[in-house]
């Protein structure tokens, strides 16, 4: 059964005590920067005095950096959480550019850097524990469990308060659905990370496999013709050759044999022996 | 034929001072960033990891290289002329040393570079970047085998040589394919930042718009090449073989701007293009520099059989393309993610890598016949293969 977490920004107090869990869990200094980093996989953002919102992995269903990565050095688990296998890396940080929610960060001053974000606490998970982050939260705002029943609790919520809640779950469909599901009592337009792809439910690897999947279509389809306009020109040339030698004509212009036309090359194919 | 190369201690010209002094800085570079890591020598952010070193050496470099696999398609493939032989082993040599200098800058520009041949044996056939780095890989390779004719027969190994002339037409099929593939990949590679990208220049033909636009630098740059080889080696310009390549330009540019600018309408954006802002400038200077300027002067036939004019359209041709890839991979995510400009570290080390080329191209042309039409250029291949066998 796959795992998530559920967001729920109207309980969020802004206390931090998942930053510090996530800290201590993870063995990550206190640089007292706020923002995403290799000493912080999860930061809580104030919107404004009342509204605090998680900033985190989102766990895509469909993970755009899974996808870009050459070597294949992120892994969506059958858990949820999406991870980073540090010995395959070579470093090219397409993760960086490409993930829609700005999530990895990089050791840009090692010599041997490495990606970080947030994993979901995958080894706790497979011990069957909770992320060192939901078990510190103190109001419920962020909260562990089975995805599917998260999402039924999520809709519970705004049933019951719709006047609480955005009547949005943000994560069911975003990029093809997120393992990380938020709801919200203020506008997801609001908030910085997720609001670029509000409603976009198309998952980005589709945007690029489109085009990797033609492959073997542009391949084959060139190669058969690359081949074949040699072998029309060159059998021309050598008709040609062999209308001079036996009738020691004058030589005709050889140059610009660009456009052929196909009547020149049924001809072509009649004649051959 | 001497198989001898001449080495004796070089006279300390200018341009040779120059080169030196920035070797001596690129290594000064090259400490700091394997002690200090990627963020002392350049200004890459976590929203900012490709810079300068992805954008000019990679991108500019394997499209400045096309030339490679657009004059062996045309001369080998479609065997458009006799006169076109001169330039085919100038081309296929600047395209073997851009992308030995593109392997060179993502040996500094990769996290963990000693990982660079991870690809060959972890697969994830999803990833653009995985296709380039296969394809690159390949066609280096493609490259190497197609300008080793030059190193045999300057050293007189018949043998290799008949081999190799043998297959001739098998590794300009697989440069070709090889080429189409990653030189439109590098456009590929944009298509999934939609969000992030200026809509002047996120679309989904950006594989097609790379393709097109490196064919038509491939043929400029050989303009360009022959240009200034003539001014260093006094080496006659074939001036018809250069109009015909001009024309070809015109075609190239004309079929680029009706793609470009009919995708723009299709998708509603061309409004970004009438804006008061620095990407429609730059978005302009790049649109004139790569297509109206060579269009306009190799259309004017009093201008394009001019060396001069055949040299400033090849010239605004090659740095139109350059815009379009900076454009692309830096300009068009500033707004986005805030400003970006280069280091001086980062600018000294693409400096020397091109200036390497500069000079390796030099000594390769001054020791090895690349400007001689090659001996019996092509002798069938059907004959040459059945001949191989009896040398075996």
């Amino acid at each position: 059964m796959s795992k998530g977490i559920l967001v729920d920004i109207s309980l969020c107090i802004g206390c931090e005590s998942c930053m510090e869990a996530c800290r201590q869990k993870n063995h990550l200094k206190d640089t007292g920067e706020h923002k995403l980093s290799p000493n912080n996989y999860v930061v809580i953002e104030n919107l404004n005095d009342e509204v605090f919102y998680r900033h985190a992995c989102m766990h895509c269903e469909e993970p755009t950096c899974a996808s870009v990565c050459p070597v294949a050095a992120f892994e969506k688990t059958k858990l949820g959480p999406v991870i980073w296998h540090e010995e395959k890396c070579i470093g090219c940080r397409y993760c960086l550019q490409a993930c829609p929610f700005q999530i990895p960060t990089y050791e840009w001053h090692s010599p041997n850097p490495r990606v970080h974000k947030c994993n979901m606490c995958y080894d706790r998970l497979v011990e069957g524990k909770q992320p060192a982050c939901t078990e510190a939260c103190p109001t419920g705002a962020i909260k562990f469990g089975d995805r599917d029943a998260l999402i039924a609790e999520a809709r519970d919520r705004i049933r019951k308060e719709p006047n609480k809640y955005v009547h949005h779950i943000y994560g069911l469909k975003e990029v093809g659905g997120t393992s990380v599901l938020y709801i919200s009592p203020v506008s997801f337009e609001q908030i910085p990370f997720l609001a670029p792809n509000l409603n976009r439910d198309e998952p980005l690897p589709e945007l690029t496999w489109r085009v990797l999947s033609q492959l073997p279509n542009v391949v084959s389809f060139a190669g058969v013709a690359l081949f074949g306009v040699y072998w029309i020109i060159n059998r021309r040339i050598q008709l040609q050759k062999l209308a001079e030698e036996q009738e020691e004509h004058v030589p005709p212009e050889e140059d610009f044999v660009e456009e052929i036309p196909v009547e020149e090359e049924e001809g072509a194919k009649t004649t051959e022996p | 034929m001497s198989p001898k190369i001449r080495i004796k201690l070089p006279k300390l010209t200018f341009w040779r001072a120059v080169l030196l002094v920035l070797w001596v800085l690129a290594a000064y570079v090259a400490v700091i960033r394997f002690t200090k890591g990627l963020g002392a020598v350049t200004n890459l952010r976590d929203d900012f990891p490709w810079g300068l070193w992805i954008g000019f050496d990679v991108l500019c470099g394997v499209a400045l290289a096309a030339g490679g696999f657009t004059i062996a398609a045309l001369v080998y493939i479609f065997d458009i002329g006799k006169k076109y032989h001169s330039i085919t082993r100038p081309t296929v040599l600047t395209a073997f040393l851009g992308y030995l200098l593109v392997i060179a800058a993502l040996m500094f520009d990769l996290g963990r570079p000693w990982n660079i041949w991870h690809p060959l044996v972890m697969w994830n056939h999803h990833s653009v970047m995985f296709e380039v780095a296969w394809c690159v890989m390949l066609y280096t390779t493609v490259l190497a085998l197609e300008f080793s004719p030059v190193v045999f027969e300057k050293f007189g190994w018949h043998l290799p040589l008949k081999l190799v002339r043998s297959f001739m037409l098998v590794f300009v099929v697989a440069g070709v394919l090889l080429s189409t593939l990653h030189q439109s990949s590098l456009g590929s590679l944009y298509l999934i930042l939609p969000e992030k990208m200026h809509p002047l220049w996120y679309s989904p033909l950006l594989p097609v718009l790379f393709f097109i636009s490196a064919v038509g630098v491939g043929l400029a740059m050989t303009i360009f090449e022959s240009f200034l080889s003539h001014r260093a080696f006094r080496k006659e310009l074939e001036l018809d073989v250069l109009v015909g390549l001009a024309r070809g330009v015109i075609l190239v540019e004309v079929i680029y701007l009706t793609v470009r600018f009919l995708d723009m309408i299709n998708r509603h954006v061309l409004g970004y293009a009438f804006q008061f802002t620095r990407e429609a400038a730059l978005f302009w200077l790049e649109i004139l520099l790569m297509a109206v300027i060579p269009i306009v002067i190799f259309s004017i036939p009093k201008l394009v059989v001019k060396r001069n004019w055949l040299f400033y359209g090849a010239v605004a041709n090659v740095l139109g393309l350059v815009m379009n890839r900076l454009n692309v991979s830096i300009t068009s995510l500033e707004r986005w993610a805030g400003p970006y400009f280069p280091k001086w570290q980062e600018i000294v080390v693409t400096a020397a890598l091109v200036a390497t080329g500069f000079a390796v191209f030099g000594w390769v042309a001054k020791n090895f016949p690349i400007f001689e039409s090659p001996v019996p250029e092509e002798p069938e291949p059907e004959a040459a293969g059945s001949e191989a066998p009896t040398y075996a």
